[in-house]
């Protein structure tokens, strides 16, 4: 079984609202270890050599991102942690948040070490309200015992910041704009985060996985964590899977396992018809196709896993994708604002039997201006789980044509 | 402008935080009326269009009346492939309203909503700030006759 348990290692062993019990596992000793013995550019090059990935989908380059921040001219910069997992399917972060908050304090302050910024934001979704007590709880708990504040020279203040029901804004600049209290829409990049980001400083946003991955890479060194994994996919995914499974829930695996092992032999499914990974901006992987690597390099986005059965309709599940995105865009762009809502259109036809040869090269055309022009990730992944079904299903459209 | 609306905006005037001063408002006044969001505007010194515009933005404020709970129950594929409908159904017929509606007494609104990230328990609903999970129509008639 490809299970290994870095990012959750902590959950279901220590007590969330007991800091103790996190020290006793060896909290905290991380950021000791980076104040004591390691400059900032030296976390920062541990980082970079350990291959972290981004793991909100974006899958960018962790110690490249943080070292473009620090090397960012200012005394102000920032540290956001991006709590706002409203991608289908995902729950991920809510399930380490709920075990594990003090983790992720650790990792902020060392990256906040890292780059030189003294304030930290997690940005938690709306919908995450019920956390926030143990949130506010442990991030309390960590400066009461001086972890936040020490050595004279480091301080650390972190401040959670709620939103208020937006998909869109997990996208880091929009993001940002809502903690600055507008419309959540995202900015025209560049400039990019690094060097003006929350309030033009120079900020990082990182993912609620991506930081847990943080301390274990300080203390067990880069290269041990650049042995697991793949080429190019270094490390664990966490995965969230539900749909027709028999076992749905929050599964860690080492990056480069099989979708299949996942879907069947963990999550105990059966009768798979096609799954979709990453959400509902992820890819359609039909079944013939399923034993696929979980990787960058294969499929991989959040690590939302949705398996749909033999009775499931192409059809109805794509349609209904594209509506989740159809509400969610912000509007601020023509090709998503106007594509998402003529693809729903175009997919409610289908879905009715009234389809037509014509809306489908008009599918195709809007799906192709959409990915290459949209200002931002929600535009340009929409089009995803269409491309893939009339790639895999195309059979399905065409029966659902009038006439 | 009265005085706790006076206090809100003193409140959030420095950080200028339009977004925090608004679900305050909402939190103390309900939902945010035509008339909040102009007095807002002309207390901010700054265009209605501006307060309206992220007032009008997020799922989670609202520009019309709203019931003292919201019910917010998620429609999305995880909820959708474990029959959301039937917990919609089921409200429906208890409370007398559909989605986007309030019941006359103003105890409940419904809304349906995407994802609230409880998939591995679905079907899910939000009621306020609280998750409900592994709903069926009984549990949720049962939750809603205790509120």
């Amino acid at each position: 079984m490809p299970e290994q348990r870095i990012v959750l290692r902590n959950c279901g062993v220590i007590d969330p609202k007991d800091i103790s019990t996190y020290l006793n596992q060896g909290g905290f000793k991380a950021l000791e270890k980076a104040l004591a013995e390691l400059s900032p550019e030296q976390v920062i090059e541990e980082i970079k050599k350990s291959g972290l990935l981004g793991r909100g989908g974006a899958g960018f380059p962790t110690g490249l991102k943080w070292q473009f921040a620090s090397e960012a001219s200012g005394e102000e910069k920032y540290v956001i942690c991006n709590a706002d997992e409203g991608e289908v399917g995902t729950f991920k972060d809510r399930y380490i948040l709920e075990r594990d908050p003090f983790s992720l304090v650790e990792a902020m302050a060392i990256a906040g070490y890292a780059i030189g910024a003294k304030k930290g934001y997690i940005y938690l979704r709306a919908e995450y309200h019920h956390l926030l007590d143990l949130l506010e709880g442990a991030i309390a708990q960590c400066g009461a015992k001086g972890f936040l504040a020490r050595q004279g020279n480091f301080e650390f203040n972190i401040e959670i910041r709620e939103g208020a029901g937006a998909y869109v804004c997990g996208e880091e600049t929009a993001l940002m704009d809502s903690i600055e209290g507008k419309r959540g829409e995202p900015r025209y990049r560049p400039p990019f985060p690094p060097s003006r980001g929350l309030w033009q400083k120079p900020t990082i946003i990182n993912n609620v996985e991506t930081l847990m991955n943080v301390p274990p890479i300080i203390l067990e060194g880069a290269d041990w964590f650049n042995r697991i994994g793949t080429e190019r996919s270094k490390g664990t995914k966490v995965f969230s899977v539900s749909g027709d499974v028999r076992a749905p829930g929050t599964y860690e695996l080492i990056m480069g396992s099989s979708l299949k092992e996942l879907v069947e032999e963990l999550a105990l499914a059966e009768k798979v018809k096609m799954v979709q990974v990453g959400g509902a901006s992820g890819r359609i992987i039909p079944y013939h196709l399923i034993d696929t690597p979980l990787a960058f390099e294969g499929v991989l986005g959040a690590g939302a896993i949705i398996v749909f059965n033999e009775n499931r309709d192409v059809i109805d599940i794509v349609r209904r994708t594209v509506e989740f995105f159809a509400e969610e865009s912000c509007g601020k762009c023509t090709p998503c604002r106007e594509g998402t809502e003529v693809m729903l259109e175009i997919l409610t036809r289908f879905w009715q039997g009234q389809g037509s040869k014509q809306d489908m090269e008009i599918l195709e055309d809007v799906a192709s201006a959409m990915m290459l022009s949209s200002l931002c990730g929600l535009g340009q992944a929409a089009p995803n789980a269409v491309v893939d079904t009339l790639q895999h299903y195309r059979s399905t459209y065409e029966s659902r044509v009038q006439g | 402008m009265n005085n706790a609306l006076q206090g809100i905006v003193a409140k959030h005037e420095a950080e200028r935080n339009l977004l925090s001063l608004l679900k305050e408002a909402q939190d103390k006044y309900g939902y945010l009326s035509e008339e909040l969001v102009i007095e807002l505007a002309e207390s901010l010194d700054i265009p209605v269009g501006e307060v309206y515009g992220v007032g009008s933005f997020y799922s989670f404020l609202s520009t019309k009346p709203l019931g003292q709970n919201v019910i917010r129950i998620c429609k999305s594929i995880p909820c959708y492939l474990k029959n959301y409908q039937t917990i919609v159904e089921a409200v429906e017929g208890e409370l007398g309203i559909k989605p986007g509606g309030t019941t006359k007494d103003g105890k409940f609104s419904l809304e349906l909503t995407n994802c609230i990230g409880a998939c591995d328990q679905a079907p899910a609903t939000m009621i306020n700030d609280k998750l409900y999970v592994d709903l069926t129509p009984r549990k949720i008639l049962d939750i809603l006759k205790r509120l």
